[in-house]
């Protein structure tokens, strides 16, 4: 019984570690938007890559 | 906030770089951007583009679509300064009435319950000079009417701030701000108290459970609880303490007092526990209710977010830029924020863009969807003079058009406002409620106090327990949120359909309502006239002399050459009476030369070889006398040199959605009458064809009201349809009155519901949610009064641990919410414009 002496105090020490983590994913916008992730995840990308090996165009000056 | 597709031109020099406002005078607050030198208006935006472009990310401001919705850095010290009282800051969001009569939209910050709403009005209309004051729970927005020469804004923004909220001009972009920023301080306590909950939860089973515990491990997990505990009542459960006293302090009773003195007393008795050895602790209980209550007001807060989302829906319409023609009719473009628009400003409207204002059409022809602010579906076609309306969505093509009106003059303000003043005002049944409330929580600390008294000389050791649990489960905020929860979703709901609800009795009123009286012929009909009935002469075809007409009227704007014409897109969408062989006749080959318009009497053209005449009688057949006058009907006769062929029997139409929906009405139960001002014949037509039996023709605005009145006094609940301008006495007669809206000024209809698009199966709807309205708020009362009823003295007899207490409350507020939001999910009655078979007036050939 006496390992609980130790386990007592590691125990407040996780939660308040965990504590700590949801605080920072709160504060970071974590649960901003609890819908859109689960949809934009499925989300086609189609907006199309250009290709790796041939140089990219000059940025044109801007209008 | 807005997403108009356009880029947003650098603005001009005198206006600020990063947020396109103009420069104050003397302000100087440089960027240097590519080369050149900009203006800032104030410190923060110059820190804050400086930023952007020393980053490297300068192509923002060539790329950006919208100019940011930056608040100027003095803006957070306007309160303070007084500032909020000029006119000129004033100009967004304060409506002047009268002379000195102001009405200010705000938002207000840390409202939490019901409780808070009542508190707010109440400090607030106790001000000297605030005329009156109305709250809406769902979307925290007050609008408050005060006399300026005796209070000002500031003064009252600062009432608001002394009792521990916060008040500030409404804006929707604030108000999503405020949301985010409630909900993630929620989140953070709700996430401290589950983890806390957990983990306490964890010490407290090996003590329920375990057999060989020494002492010191005991108290070292009593020390371990307490400390898990300590934030969990400082932190997560700090709202209910500010709010017991807050109500203490205006010597009221709101729900939070037995929250908090719950909640107090099981913590402060398990502290002395932990202290003093002996005992009981209830640090996993505190935890676990505290937890609880959280989740709850979670739900419920995002419920009605949900609730209240009409009307915030409605404010959003509006975009935030659009683009001005500041040389029209020159066709250089600028974008400008909408609220520096000024009336007579022209902007281009591109399709897919949505209008900024109210006004008209100057260039351009295009369809336009009102389906936000009329329930109306179909896009409207629009062309030059024609009114549009702002946060109507252009379609088809751009259109120039010249603003008329601005800001909170616009139809779509009148309609929020309109809408924020029925949600806010309470009927008798949720007065009722409120005051129960505010007795109900008196009378539970009278009964905590006996029965902690009783169970002290019972049975001393659970005392402490079963006080915690009345005080906990008892839930006097189902009763105050079971009223205002379901009006807000209904009225939201409605307004969507088409029917805007203007004051807070009408929903009540038109559950309740038996009779249902028209006020005019032309609530039942288009105004418009279209063919009846078709006579030939001489042997001539139906087909044939149709034809003749539509091929004669072809190029004529004039009622009547409409109704003969039945072109195909008017004759499905406006004709209740859409002849298959006029139709027809439209699309036939035939074309007319030489038509000569003799305007008051016909029209004469050559078709073939022949000379047609088509028009009043005296003008196509001056030899002959027309067939019976038929009801309400007028004749149009046809010639084809000096033999007349046909007769056309023209009459005003039925909308086309009448007959079906007058019949879903009658289905209701609802007796139907129509009073008109027109003469016998048109009158019994339209109601013999609607199947309305109790009608009145001729009748002045007196006869009407007398008719209204003899309704009532045989107990008769009387709504009444009218166009809500002229009928304004009649309309206030009945019981609830009806307003189509259609076309007409919202504010000015003196009704409590305007129809705001032109289906007439939205009374149908109406009737039908204000009726399921009341049947909720039935339940909602009956569950909120039942529970407690049952909940008290359970928890009085010890049968109801902390804990189960704390589901319990949670439980009956959220299902309150809940079932209110069922009626946003209610669907319009299936009536389409279905077209009535025509009547056949009397069909001799």
């Amino acid at each position: 019984m006496d390992i609980l002496i130790l386990l007592i105090p590691l125990s407040l020490a996780i939660v308040g570690v965990i504590a700590w983590i949801m605080l920072w994913a709160t504060k970071s916008g974590q649960f901003d938007d609890l819908e859109g992730p689960a949809h934009s995840v499925i989300m086609d990308d189609d907006t199309p890559h250009p290709p790796r090996d041939t140089p990219q165009d000059k940025p044109t000056p801007l209008p | 906030m807005s997403n108009s597709p356009e880029l947003v031109d650098a603005p001009s020099f005198s206006d600020c770089f990063h947020c396109g406002l103009p420069v104050p005078d003397g302000a100087h607050y440089p960027i240097q951007f590519e080369q050149q030198t900009k203006q800032a208006c104030c410190r923060g935006c110059q820190a804050v583009a400086q930023t952007i472009i020393d980053s490297g990310q300068g192509a923002y401001y060539t790329h950006r679509t919208v100019l940011p919705a930056t608040p100027r850095e003095a803006e957070a010290e306007l309160a303070q300064l007084g500032l909020y009282d000029l006119p000129e800051i004033q100009e967004s969001f304060v409506r002047v009435e009268a002379e000195n009569i102001r009405e200010a939209a705000l938002i207000l910050e840390n409202i939490v319950c019901a409780a808070c709403i009542w508190l707010n009005e109440r400090h607030i209309a106790g001000l000297p000079g605030v005329l009156s004051v109305e709250i809406n729970y769902a979307t925290r927005r007050a609008r408050v009417r005060w006399d300026n020469s005796r209070i000002q804004l500031s003064a009252i923004l600062k009432a608001v701030s002394d009792i521990g909220y916060i008040a500030h001009p409404f804006d929707p972009g604030r108000s999503d701000d405020i949301y985010k920023r409630e909900r993630n301080t929620a989140i953070k306590r709700l996430a401290i108290a589950g983890l806390g909950m957990m983990q306490v939860m964890m010490y407290a089973l090996p003590s329920y459970t375990a057999t060989d515990m020494t002492d010191d491990i005991r108290l070292l997990m009593r020390w371990a609880s307490l400390i898990l505990t300590i934030p969990v009542v400082l932190y997560s459960a700090w709202p209910f303490f500010i709010g017991a006293w807050r109500d203490l302090k205006r010597r009221t009773l709101g729900m939070d007092v037995p929250v908090a003195l719950g909640v107090g007393t099981a913590f402060v008795a398990s502290v002395y526990a932990t202290f003093f050895g002996h005992g009981e602790v209830y640090y996993d209980s505190v935890t676990m209710f505290i937890f609880l209550l959280l989740t709850g007001r979670f739900l419920e807060m995002n419920a009605r977010r949900r609730a209240g989302a009409a009307v915030e829906e409605l404010v959003k319409l509006i975009p935030a830029a659009t683009t001005r023609l500041p040389n029209w009719p020159a066709r250089d473009e600028e974008q400008v924020p909408v609220a520096r628009l000024v009336v007579g400003d022209h902007v281009l409207v591109r399709p897919g863009e949505t209008l900024p204002a109210d006004g008209v059409v100057i260039d351009g022809d295009s369809a336009v969807s009102e389906a936000m602010l009329t329930g109306e579906s179909l896009p409207v076609s629009k062309t030059i003079h024609s009114k549009v309306v702002g946060g109507s969505l252009n379609q088809a093509s751009p259109l120039v058009v010249r603003v008329e009106k601005l800001g909170a003059d616009t139809r779509l303000a009148s309609i929020v406002r309109l809408l924020d003043r029925a949600q806010s005002e309470k009927p008798r049944i949720g007065q009722l409620a409120d005051r129960a409330a505010a007795w109900f929580v008196g009378l539970l600390l009278l009964i905590t106090v006996l029965v902690g008294v009783i169970w002290y000389v019972v049975d001393p050791s659970k005392v402490l327990w079963i006080v915690v649990s009345i005080l906990v489960v008892t839930c006097p905020c189902a009763l105050g949120l079971a009223t205002p929860a379901a009006l807000t979703t209904a009225t939201g709901r409605l307004t969507r359909l088409g029917l805007l609800t203007t004051r807070g009795h009408a929903l009540e009123t038109l559950a309740r309502a038996t009779d249902l009286v028209f006020d005019k012929t032309g609530t039942l009909t288009l105004g418009r006239l279209s063919v009846r009935r078709v006579i030939t002469l001489n042997g001539r075809s139906e087909e044939e002399v149709s034809a003749l007409a539509a091929a004669l009227e072809a190029g004529s704007e004039h009622p009547i050459a409409k109704a003969l014409r039945q072109d195909r897109a008017e004759g499905e969408r406006l004709a209740a009476y859409p002849s298959r062989v006029l139709r027809e006749a439209a699309a036939s080959t035939l074309t007319a030369s030489q038509i000569r318009n003799t305007p008051g009497r016909g029209v004469e053209g050559t078709i073939g070889e022949q000379v047609y005449r088509l028009g009043a009688p005296r003008f196509a057949a001056p030899d002959h006398t027309p067939p019976e006058v038929a009801d309400g009907a007028s004749w149009v006769a046809l010639a084809e040199g000096s033999e007349l062929i046909a007769w056309f029997a023209l009459a005003d139409t039925p909308r086309a959605d009448a007959p079906a929906a007058l019949a879903a009405l009658k289905a209701q139960g609802l007796r139907l009458h129509l009073l008109s001002g027109d003469a016998e014949g048109a009158v019994k037509t339209t109601a013999q064809q609607l199947g309305i039996t109790d009608w009145h023709a001729g009748a002045l605005p007196e006869d009407k009201l007398a008719y209204v009145k003899a309704l009532q006094q045989q107990g008769r609940i009387v709504a009444m349809v009218g166009d809500g301008i002229n009928d304004a006495p009649v309309l206030a007669g009945a019981q609830v009155s009806i307003a189509m809206g259609e076309g007409a000024d919202v504010a000015q209809a003196a009704a409590d519901m305007v129809m705001l698009g032109s289906r007439l199966a939205t009374l149908a709807d109406g009737v039908a949610l204000a009726r399921k309205t009341q049947h909720i708020i039935r339940q909602n009362l009956g569950w909120a009064l039942g529970y407690n009823l049952i909940a008290i003295p359970a928890a009085a007899f010890g049968h109801v641990t902390p804990w189960l207490a704390g589901i319990g409350m949670s439980v009956s507020s959220l299902l309150v919410v809940l079932n209110a939001l069922r009626l946003s999910d209610y669907k319009p009655s299936p009536i389409a414009a279905v077209p009535a078979p025509p009547t056949p007036l009397t069909a001799p050939r």
